[in-house]
């Protein structure tokens, strides 16, 4: 029987401490969508994800009526674009995207993520359409989201693809740069993408992923720092139990929601996306929390042992709490959208090298980054190349999404806007790797792959 | 992981204290063939807060329709009235 204090402590998590179910995101296979003709495929792509996606709205709208859960997003993840378009007869892809995103606004979800390609290995003809598709097509779409794998722990670096993403991210700034370059703010690239992450903009449907499924990620940073607040001073032990056991209550929020979401919606239940993301809104910062344990500024030294141990604690105390754990799962390190890495990177305290430590033990990478416009794109593609390493020579994911704002340079916010939030300019170093990065080929796997 | 007791929810009262809030909602409740299961209330710092445990077995009346009723009393009095299903509390406080 649960007691009155567990009812009143839930409700305080909700109304208090923005507990939310970050969001539904509903996985929908369109392997079966391919045809030789480009607006065949198109029409098929649109018509099949509002058949399957029609009342994910309405039903995650009722689930968070009934329960008085928060849920924030509802969202779609489909199969890789270059897979579902490689039969289709054209090199630009864009009329692909735009069915996307008419499919998006036609089910009222806020974006719709898969406009993407899995290059780990190398390219085939239709990851190059693709790739060289993105900046028109994330300039003219608004929800459609656009993501590459560059790398696997099993495969190593496609060095050519990281060499052509820094240029692409470039042009893509360049088509948006009216709204400071939003473009990038829906393009990330990754090491070890997993095929059935929920969260925007690296959600895609992967290949082995089955017809439809509904994925969630749940949210709660505030939850977490105000557990900590009641253990100040104590030894990390104690720590470390008290955001465990925050870390099993929120899981069980997304875990009871993802359930009620399949049996309604008649889809299969994936997984729950553990990972703690934080938004823009005070309260609700990952930078926060690691100035709980007792830093002065989210930047300092500690910052990674700290955030190794929140990362694993929560890890720890929401695999207990879920039947099937997935996606990324660990602690979000976006610049933008929390309130205490905006001040700590605006005040100069938390810089881009320190984020890059950080990306070792947490489970996103380097995200919503802000960097000055005129950085050259091979200056960028050494940035995806280092994040890139991180995650293939140690077994986990890492990404990039980074913004080079045209126009703009240290010291200069950058505004986008609601999740998006904003984001200071952060100093690059100016050094040039572009012998390097030209150099192209493979990075090869490490030997430590080799499990069998 | 079982949700334990499908039927039952929780109704949580919160506001200024005043005459008649246990029998208004109460009244609301016997309309519509929701029992009462258990029901905890106190005052803190003049804030009213009342716990209701409520069984939603033998009603027609479905949680939406309801939540829209006790919302409206709610602020016909001046007070936050919510009902959810005790699902998630379970689900929250039990391994």
């Amino acid at each position: 029987m649960t007691t009155d204090f567990e009812i009143l402590e839930t409700i305080r998590m909700f109304q208090e401490q923005h507990l939310d179910v970050r969001t539904i995101t509903m996985g929908i296979s369109l392997m079966d969508c391919s045809s030789s003709n480009a607006e065949e495929t198109a029409r098929k792509i649109y018509d099949k994800i509002c058949k399957r996606a029609s009342k994910l709205v309405e039903t995650g709208n009722d689930i968070s009526r009934e329960y008085k859960v928060p849920i924030i997003n509802k969202r779609i993840s489909v199969t890789p674009i270059s897979i579902v378009a490689a039969s289709s007869g054209v090199k630009d892809y864009t009329i692909f995207a735009k069915a996307l995103d008419r499919a998006a606004k036609t089910c009222g979800v806020n974006f719709i993520g898969g406009f993407s390609a899995l290059v780990h290995k190398g390219f085939t003809d239709s990851d190059r359409y693709l790739m060289e598709s993105i900046p028109e097509s994330l300039a003219a779409t608004d929800f459609v989201c656009s993501s590459l794998n560059l790398a696997t722990t099993r495969t190593g670096i496609n060095m050519d693809a990281v060499r052509d993403m820094g240029r692409i991210i470039k042009k893509t700034a360049e088509l948006t740069a009216d709204k400071d370059a939003i473009g990038c703010a829906k393009l990330v690239v990754f090491a070890n993408a997993p095929e059935d992450n929920p969260f925007m903009a690296g959600a895609f449907l992967g290949p082995g992923e089955p017809e439809c499924v509904i994925n969630v990620g749940i949210s709660g940073p505030g939850v977490i720092k105000s557990a900590l607040e009641t253990v100040r001073g104590q030894d990390l032990g104690v720590v470390a139990e008290t955001i465990k056991k925050a870390a099993f209550k929120i899981t069980r929020v997304g875990e009871l929601v993802a359930r009620e979401a399949s049996s309604r919606l008649d889809t299969p239940f994936g997984i729950i996306d553990l990972s703690l993301a934080p938004t823009p809104v005070v309260g609700d910062s990952i930078a926060r929390i690691l100035e709980e344990f007792g830093l002065e500024d989210c930047g300092a030294w500690g910052t990674t042992a700290a955030l190794a141990m929140l990362n694993d604690a929560v890890k720890k105390g929401g695999t207990m709490a879920s039947s099937f754990v997935g996606g990324l799962s660990g602690a979000f390190i976006p610049v933008s959208e929390d309130e205490g890495m905006i001040a700590a990177a605006a005040s100069g305290k938390l810089s881009l090298e320190k984020l890059e430590a950080m990306t070792c033990v947490c489970s996103v990478g380097l995200d919503m980054v802000a960097i000055p416009g005129d950085t050259p794109a091979e200056i960028i593609s050494g940035i995806i190349a280092d994040e890139m390493a991180i995650g293939t020579f140690n077994g986990k994911t890492t990404a990039v999404r980074i913004i080079p704002v045209p126009g703009k340079t240290v010291g200069d916010m950058v505004e986008f806007g609601g999740l998006l939030g904003s984001a200071p300019i952060m100093r690059v170093n100016t050094s040039s790797c572009a012998e390097f990065i030209h150099r192209g080929g493979r990075i090869p796997a490490p030997i430590h792959s080799m499990r069998n | 992981m079982k949700l334990m007791d499908q039927h039952k929810a929780v109704i949580t009262v919160v506001g200024n204290d005043s005459i008649g809030i246990i029998a208004k909602v109460s009244s609301v409740l016997a309309d519509n063939h929701v029992n009462i299961n258990d029901i905890t209330q106190t005052i803190l710092e003049d804030i009213f807060t009342m716990i209701m445990v409520v069984d939603l077995e033998k009603s027609d009346t479905d949680i939406k329709t309801l939540d829209e009723k006790l919302e409206k009393l709610g602020e016909d009095m001046g007070l936050s009235i919510r009902i959810q299903h005790a699902g998630l509390f379970n689900a929250m406080h039990r391994i």
